[in-house]
């Protein structure tokens, strides 16, 4: 067009003299801050975990290789601590421990979360603000008051729970005696405490689902059981497996709970009954400064541990995928 | 059209029944705590056991504060500073640091990204052993530095203010601080973090109430005449754990603040779960 031909492209107003100076004399600082101060700003985080996360996780590892006190000498002795691990009783004690109150959590616990879950998804749900806070709320509550708390309830002679059982009919159990009852105790507060979150993570993946494909399963006649089993459980996939792996690092490091049930005693019950790894790592690292080097064997054990379960998950989860 | 009355029951009673009687589960023990907690000792033993609370709180928790060995008040004090200062260096250091990988260009920045993820998922007990040596040398053992200092940045916190601040704030409005001639820290200080404040609350609230209730790290590293909130608690829970009422008291009192601060802002910290899980 000839207007355009004519008209000469608008040029772009020349900066007013003090910015236009400013920024000379700025450039080589403003090419410094554009560079760097990105590296400046990521600084704190790698330098702090470096220090107080990186390095002793490291040195965890290269204690785990010698007899170690942490108050005395050290030497050098390969793997030998984790050959003292295969043949020490106690180590797998607290192993079968630690997965007897990780299943008797996690899986109630994440049946429960999905059923739960599936409730909160309702789309023409009342008071769902409420709901969703009141099933969340004892995930507030720290683990040492849920471990007092609980303690109680399960206490053996005047113990909420033993005198609704025996309204039933079923006599004394003293909980702290056994493995089953403790670890049945100890899986019940974790139980309480990490219902409410599961469901939370579960509720959200469940909504991330594209409203139509229910749509068109209900254009096909499919009734919502089948609807569950077939697009919301596949499409859940990933939430779910995050929601095991955080169990499974969770589950693995149990600490407290069986701690101030066993009042205290870090090898958890009279019999070790419901000592974890993770008690038995602070048993052998900690409270028993002497053996440091067998305790950080511990736990490289437990990382391996929760590795391995998970990887196990991944490819169970996985598999359901085909 | 559907009445309002007729979506109400399209949902089953069946589904209230379930969620009410959930709920009564996750409140009970609240409940229970404050039983135990303002009746007096001789009440324990009654069958059946309590279920309404009594008038002996202030009995009982005069015993609390009167327990020389529990140090109670100063578990709360030293529970205030330790989480209000982890928290704010957390908000601070992680919406630096989020902002710089969302919105800056430099080298590595993918891969170092990435390294922080990874560093989520280490199970945080690794390092315990050698940590407490460390603690020793450097003469932090019983010292709330020890409790502070390891904890002041999160790779959650700098993942999370990265999610937000990729997709909260326009690469245009930084150019214009730019243009302007301000400084990067000056636009992180003057654009950016109060862009980032919806996501620095709840990032602050899950921080806050994570170190209040961390047990642990203060359980291996301070000493009952020093110790946080829950390290006295559970000191008192197996010391005196026959004098139940002083115990529950003490626990009502402990877990009061965060139950309060989840009723103001239970919302937000809702929101903020969920977000982060659909994200990850």
């Amino acid at each position: 067009m000839s207007l355009s031909a004519t008209t000469a492209p608008p040029s772009p107003a020349p900066p007013p003299p003090d910015v236009a100076a400013r920024r000379r004399r700025g450039s080589l600082l403003n090419r410094l801050d554009l560079k760097y101060s990105p590296y400046l700003y990521i600084a704190p985080f790698f330098l702090i975990f470096g220090i107080f996360g990186l390095y002793p996780m490291l040195r965890t590892a290269w204690m785990s290789l010698h007899d170690w006190d942490m108050v005395g000498d050290h030497t050098f002795i390969g793997l030998d601590n984790y050959i003292e691990l295969f043949s020490d009783d106690y180590f797998w004690n607290a192993l079968v421990n630690t997965f007897g109150m990780f299943a008797l959590s996690t899986i109630p616990q994440l049946l429960l979360a999905l059923f739960l879950a599936t409730l909160l998804n309702r789309t023409f749900l009342r008071a769902k603000t409420f709901f969703r806070m009141a099933i969340f709320v004892p995930n507030v509550v720290s683990v040492a008051a849920v471990a007092i708390v609980f303690g109680m309830l399960f206490q053996r002679e005047f113990g909420l729970i033993n005198w609704l059982l025996s309204l039933v009919g079923v006599d004394q159990i003293d909980w702290r005696a056994h493995s089953w009852s403790s670890w049945t105790a100890i899986a019940t507060m974790v139980n309480w405490r990490w219902t409410g979150y599961n469901t939370l993570i579960l509720l959200a993946g469940m909504q991330a689902i594209p409203k139509d494909l229910y749509e068109a399963a209900e254009i096909d006649g499919a009734g919502q059981w089948r609807q569950f089993w077939q697009i919301t459980l596949p499409m859940l996939r990933p939430t779910f497996l995050f929601v095991v792996i955080l169990s499974t690092i969770g589950g693995m490091q149990l600490f407290t709970e069986p701690l101030l049930f066993a009042n205290g005693s870090i090898i958890g019950g009279n019999q070790r009954e419901y000592q974890t790894l993770a008690m038995y790592m602070y048993e052998k690292g900690i409270y028993n400064l002497s053996t440091a080097g067998y305790g950080a064997a511990v736990a490289w054990a437990i990382f391996m541990i929760i590795v391995l379960v998970s990887l196990i998950n991944f490819i169970l989860v996985r598999r359901s995928a085909k | 059209m559907i009445s309002a009355s007729q979506r109400l029951w399209r949902t089953s009673p069946l589904t209230y029944v379930a969620l009410v009687l959930a709920a009564l589960l996750s409140i009970y023990p609240f409940y229970y705590m404050m039983v135990i907690g303002t009746r007096s000792l001789d009440s324990i033993n009654d069958v059946p056991p309590p279920m309404t609370p009594g008038g002996a709180f202030g009995d009982n928790f005069g015993r609390v504060l009167d327990n020389d060995a529990a140090n109670f008040l100063t578990g709360m004090m030293n529970s205030i500073i330790v989480s209000s200062v982890v928290t704010i260096s957390v908000v601070l250091t992680g919406s630096l640091a989020g902002f710089a990988f969302a919105k800056l260009r430099f080298r590595g920045r993918n891969i170092l990204l990435l390294a922080i993820i990874v560093t989520m998922m280490i199970p945080t007990q690794m390092g315990l052993i050698p940590l407490w040596g460390m603690m020793q040398e450097l003469g932090w053992y019983d010292s709330l530095y020890a409790v502070i200092v390891p904890f002041l940045v999160t790779g959650f916190g700098v993942f999370m203010m990265r999610q937000y601040a990729s997709q909260a704030i326009s690469d245009e409005l930084i150019e214009a601080g730019r243009v302007d001639g301000a400084s990067t820290f000056r636009i992180y200080w003057n654009i950016v973090l109060p862009a980032l404040r919806p996501a620095a609350a709840v990032l602050g609230l899950l921080t806050f109430m994570e170190n209040w209730n961390s047990f642990l790290w203060p359980y291996a590293i301070l000493t009952p005449e020093n110790p946080t909130l829950q390290v006295s608690l559970s000191f008192l829970s197996y010391a005196y754990y026959t004098d139940y009422s002083q115990v529950f008291a003490a626990t009502a009192i402990g877990t009061l603040p965060l139950v309060l601060v989840f009723i103001l802002f239970g919302r937000q910290i809702i929101g903020g779960i969920m977000e982060g899980a659909v994200k990850s």
